[in-house]
């Protein structure tokens, strides 16, 4: 077992006996962390294998919890059997019209398609009586799973838990497929994928539909959780917020956005403790964003990419010690 | 029958032409490119070369004129469909993936021909088919000691090689080569150009370079281009007699 696997396997471990020792808050925050795992997970998938920046994600993690509400309100019990592959179908259904269309821009045009389109979802649950306008709609029945109630902590922990690990894993596995080196081939140089005979179109178009797929199980999980949404899980702070995540984990791989996540819980947490800073905690929004941009200046590759900038670093001192002491 | 097999023409244009607003870039070009020669594109810099280039490999649509690959007409065709039809390209700047090892980026430039992007997974590793290409690829080219190396490290001239190598992952039967001595040293020029020597067998190859003395030494046939026309297309004994050809272009060489 490589060190990173080694890593990955830690990470799961300590998740899995995390409810031992967690009281309700703990559990309840550790929850949406791993969702918002999940949704960095999508959108690296995006971001940092692909090289396509969206800044919508939000709008496929809204349409999945509300797809969830609304549809899970209609019966009696409804099963997350078939009620999560709905939510999923429905966020990617909408990410593969909203790809074909702003897949044919590129870069910063690329970025504020998608952010465009994020805002329109937004406002057609904000709006409209669909969504239950700004004061949301409530899933009074948790949905079932195989007989487990998930709106009990402990299953919804459960369940999250067992599909950020399957996420992971599906992503691990995707990136280093052909499918996956193509889509490293199309962030490097998507040009020369062209002239070497790739039709980028529909990898990028997969790409950005799976990634919307994902990114509504999310919603799902999210929806299930709190019992309750609001038209803010749409909002372009959330699509923002997921950015921030992956870049500080570090772009290039699914290490990165777990990492990201929840160090961006962590810090989140940290910040607006008012053991710590008293009445400060108000301002929490701002340490944040100085710890974020410090991070981001001093460590080019992430937190994930941490050990190999300290070994360089070793190295570089070592040879330069080595070329002291031959002068 | 004069015993001889009529020649194999793998690539046709004609009458070529790409205009940007009232310029004429390349005007009214016609080329035929035949199995088993190289025919070099010289003329000075903005003479059209990288237009007829970029017409040819399906990147720019031409305003008019007609382009045929192995017989059929593919002027309409985009450039992905165009390079799985066996038509192969280097870049004049490197395109190499400068993270990936030297067999990763022939791999996955011999991928486009086994494109199962729903086997998700199966490592590509595992894949039997592109691995054998992408050996065949980097031996062919000389970089069979250097598979592992990361692409990105190698040494300049071991760059061009890789270009070319990725090139016939594809299994390509027309190459068309933009530049590929660009800022090469003797040494490495000389490699090269055994390599274009020995892949002129099987493959017809269009070179556009600016090393005269390497274009003169390697070239079946030689195309002029003038202001994006073809001042004259012969063979290279007959071109570096051409009068016009001298004033214009050569200055005496």
């Amino acid at each position: 077992m490589t060190s990173r696997t080694g890593f990955v396997v830690v990470v799961f471990a300590a998740l899995a006996l995390y409810p031992l020792l967690a009281g309700s808050y703990g559990l309840d925050l550790v929850t949406k962390t791993m969702i918002y795992a999940i949704l960095a997970l999508s959108l690296e998938l995006l971001v940092g294998s692909t090289g396509l920046v969206c800044f919508g994600q939000a709008a496929f993690f809204g349409i999945g919890a509300y797809v969830a509400v609304l549809l899970g309100g209609r019966v009696e019990s409804p099963s997350a059997l078939w009620l999560a592959p709905a939510c999923v179908g429905a966020a990617a259904l909408y990410a593969l019209a909203v790809g074909a269309l702003s897949l044919r821009t590129r870069g910063v045009y690329f970025i504020m398609v998608t952010l465009a389109f994020a805002q329109m979802a937004y406002y057609v649950v904000h709006d409209t009586p669909l969504g239950g306008g700004t004061d949301g709609i409530y899933l009074n029945q948790p949905p079932l799973l195989l007989g487990l109630d998930l709106g009990r902590p402990l299953a919804i922990y459960g369940t999250t838990l067992a599909l950020l690990a399957a996420v992971f894993a599906f992503l691990a596995l995707l990136l280093r497929s052909r499918f996956g080196r193509a889509l490293a081939g199309i962030r490097i140089n998507e040009q020369r994928m062209r002239a070497t005979g790739f039709s980028t179109y529909p990898y990028k178009l997969a790409a950005f539909t799976l990634s919307g797929g994902i990114a509504g199980l999310g919603g799902f999980l999210f929806a299930v959780k709190d019992g309750f949404v609001n038209p803010e899980l749409l909002s372009w702070h959330l699509s923002g917020a997921l950015l921030v995540m992956i870049i500080l984990g570090g772009l290039g791989h699914p290490r990165g956005a777990l990492v990201g996540a929840f160090a961006f819980a962590l810090l989140q947490e940290l910040f607006k403790s008012e053991a710590v800073w008293g009445p400060l905690a108000r301002h929490w929004n701002l340490g944040l964003g100085l710890t974020i941009i410090a991070t981001v200046a001093l460590l080019p590759r992430g937190l994930v990419g941490l050990p190999r900038q300290w070994r360089e670093a070793l190295v570089g001192r070592a040879a330069r010690g080595a070329a002291g002491a031959a002068s | 029958m004069t015993g001889h097999p009529a020649p194999e023409v793998l690539l046709r244009c004609s009458g070529l032409t790409r205009r940007w607003g009232g310029l004429v870039a390349v005007a009214d070009v016609s080329i035929e490119l035949q199995r088993g020669t190289v025919h070099a594109v010289i003329g000075t810099n903005g003479a059209g070369k990288s237009t007829l280039i970029n017409m040819l490999s399906g990147e720019l649509p031409p305003s008019a004129g007609r382009i045929e690959l192995l017989g059929r007409d593919v002027t309409g065709w985009p450039q992905p469909r165009r390079a799985r039809a066996g038509l192969g390209r280097s870049y004049q700047r490197n395109t190499i993936y400068p993270e990936f090892t030297v067999l990763e980026n022939c791999r996955l430039a011999a991928q486009s021909r086994w494109q199962r992007p729903w086997a998700w997974w199966q490592a590509a590793d595992r894949c039997a088919d592109s691995n054998a290409s992408a050996h065949e690829a980097a031996s062919s080219v000389g970089l069979a000691e250097q598979l592992d190396v990361v692409a990105g490290a190698l040494s300049h001239g071991r760059k061009r090689q890789l270009e070319i190598a990725m090139c016939l992952a594809t299994a390509p039967e027309v190459l068309l080569l933009d530049e590929p001595l660009a800022g090469m040293g003797a040494e490495e020029t000389d490699r090269m150009l055994d390599l274009l020597d020995n892949l002129r067998r099987g493959h017809a190859i269009l070179l556009v370079e600016h090393d005269m003395d390497a274009v003169f030494r390697i070239a079946d046939r030689i195309t002029v281009m003038v202001n994006g026309s073809v001042l004259a297309s012969d063979t290279p004994e007959a071109v570096r007699r051409h009068e016009q050809v001298q004033e214009a272009y050569l200055g005496g060489h």
